[in-house]
């Protein structure tokens, strides 16, 4: 398998790539992972580093990308010594360990594109430039109607849609008193300081909230400058805000099963919002920004609430209505709950194996190195 | 013009290659293209057989079963241009036999046909892959075919540009 980020930063991807790792290992299957990375970064056992990561700019944002010629003789290596029955390829358009492993192997070939680009003329011309080593893609996957969309706009063909997965049985525990509040618990997960994470907007509908739910109580988990985050709170309102910092994951699924509300503020960016699913399958009732990517996965509105990016009064109205409605909420929480088992882990990757199997089937042998 | 001539030969060897690589991308994709078409109709063989098997199980009742046997033979006896209708008819036949999802339910949780069941699911899916898959290199294909430099100088040969495979290969939800 082929990550083109590296693995010690948490991503989408990333998560993606170590969870199905995880789940394929439990199978008996045997997975090696080339990413970016040094030796002895203490990177999981599976990972083989493919060199040093560069931060830049890609994408609108700046990734740590691995490429050049040490880094492409090591992924040639890799293949090579690797001997593998197949070659799964994470965001083969990727300019990093991922481009560089299309380019160079050959053979039963399976690639799974998450980005989903609405602004589209650099990957265009990109496109063109890809195209000779994509046809060596035997089986595409997209991880959302939207990648999907993205992906047959600047490359044609038709992938099959895995969505993005959790493993549902790890956030199915049971609601602790210790978040609990009389107003209600209100929760956010998300890097405090990357603005398309939409904490300000949650921050800046807090007063507005506390009005009309006097005693709710927001909970802020992640990363980040946690002063400059509570100095966008006015001073009478930081009592009503904790922020946790960074969490681990067994925390995290308790603050999620005792939250009364889980609020997905995020302004752009996201292709699929994994963050959802995990909120749904811990059993948090949900309110997220109308983005594409989290209408498609609630549903339009059947198993959350959503209300217009960035817009924060709305947020703080459609907040206090639902903490008001417990029949809504549990309604939303009781159709989410169940809906989440279909991003299951065990489930999902029962359908990528298939994936394998058949392009093993048009792919006769190994992954070989191309001429 | 003079000047040109020591140009005119590297110029033909950098045409001559490009044209060489664009003949082998060509050439593979046209295997590949094979190659998948046989996969698909591997998974399509597979499919109906099992559908026969369910049908001459007696696990459904007879009409559905016979319903299943007709568009499971017909399926197998078509021609190359009979099919992908054939084969949609079947899909349709599925979802109309399996279409109460309790008894779906039931069958699959039975000890003697939850095995056969099982491998009517996976059949189903492994359809709709390997036309999928075949789909995305055929249309990788064609649209090198519909390259200016391969149709001028013809580098596909006498090959007809590969076809697209339309079919309904939708299964019974009950089955997922």
């Amino acid at each position: 398998m082929v990550c083109p980020y590296s693995l010690d930063v948490p991503g989408g991807v990333q998560n993606h790539v170590r969870d199905l790792t995880e789940q394929l290992t439990s199978l008996g299957h045997q997975v090696s992972v080339l990413a970016p990375g040094e030796e002895g970064r203490g990177l999981p056992g599976y990972v083989v580093p493919a060199g040093r990561a560069v931060p830049v700019p890609y994408n609108g944002s700046v990734a740590r990308l691995t490429f050049g010629p040490l880094a492409a003789k090591r992924t040639r290596r890799w293949l090579r010594e690797g001997r593998f029955d197949l070659l799964h390829i994470h965001e083969p358009s990727v300019p990093s360990v991922s481009v560089l492993a299309l380019w160079a192997a050959r053979g039963p070939i399976v690639g799974t594109f998450h980005t989903s680009n609405t602004r589209s003329r650099a990957m265009s011309s990109a496109a063109a430039m890809l195209r000779p080593s994509m046809e060596k893609i035997g089986g595409r996957i997209a991880v959302s109607e939207h990648a999907r969309r993205t992906l047959v706009q600047h490359f044609g063909g038709e992938p099959v849609i895995i969505p993005n997965g959790v493993f549902v049985d790890r956030f199915a525990v049971s609601p602790a008193a210790r978040w609990s509040a009389p107003g209600g618990t209100v929760s956010f997960l998300g890097r405090l300081d990357e603005p398309r994470k939409g904490l300000a907007t949650l921050l800046r509908a807090v007063p507005l909230l506390v009005r009309a739910r006097p005693r709710v109580h927001v909970y802020v988990a992640g990363r980040g400058d946690v002063d400059a985050a509570r100095r966008l709170l006015p001073a009478e309102h930081r009592d009503d805000v904790t922020f946790l910092g960074q969490v681990d994951d067994a925390t995290r699924s308790e603050l999620l099963a005792s939250s009364d509300l889980f609020v997905a503020p995020q302004t752009g960016g996201e292709s699929f919002g994994i963050v959802l699913v995990e909120a749904m399958a811990a059993g948090a009732p949900v309110l997220a920004s109308d983005l594409p990517a989290f209408r498609a996965v609630l549903d339009n509105g059947r198993l959350g609430s959503t209300y217009p990016v960035g817009d924060a009064d709305a947020l703080a109205r459609c907040a206090a209505n639902l903490l008001a409605d417990d029949g809504r909420r549990l309604g939303l929480r009781d159709a989410a709950t169940e809906a989440a088992r279909r991003y299951d882990w065990p489930l999902l990757t029962r359908d990528i194996v298939r994936v394998y199997e058949t392009v093993r089937r048009t792919a006769a042998g190994r992954v070989g190195e191309d001429a | 013009m003079e000047w040109l001539l020591p140009f005119v030969g590297p110029a033909l060897v950098l045409g001559a290659l490009v044209l060489s690589w664009m003949a082998g991308r060509l050439d593979r994709l046209h295997h590949r293209v094979e190659k998948a078409s046989a996969v698909l109709d591997a998974a399509l063989f597979h499919r109906s057989g099992t559908v026969v098997e369910i049908a001459s199980a007696k696990i459904l009742d007879p009409a559905a079963s016979l319903l299943l046997l007709d568009a499971a033979h017909r399926a197998r006896a078509s021609t190359d241009e009979e099919r992908e209708p054939a084969e949609s008819d079947l899909s349709r036949a599925l979802l109309a036999a399996l279409a109460d999802a309790d008894q779906v339910r039931r069958l699959r949780a039975d000890p003697s046909h939850g095995v056969l069941i099982e491998e009517l699911s996976d059949a189903c899916r492994t359809v709709e892959l390997s036309r999928r898959f075949h789909n995305d290199v055929a249309a990788a294909a064609r649209e090198l075919h519909g390259r200016v430099l391969v149709r001028w100088f013809r580098l596909s040969g006498h090959a007809a540009p590969p076809r697209m495979v339309e079919l309904d290969d939708s299964w019974p939800p009950a089955l997922s």
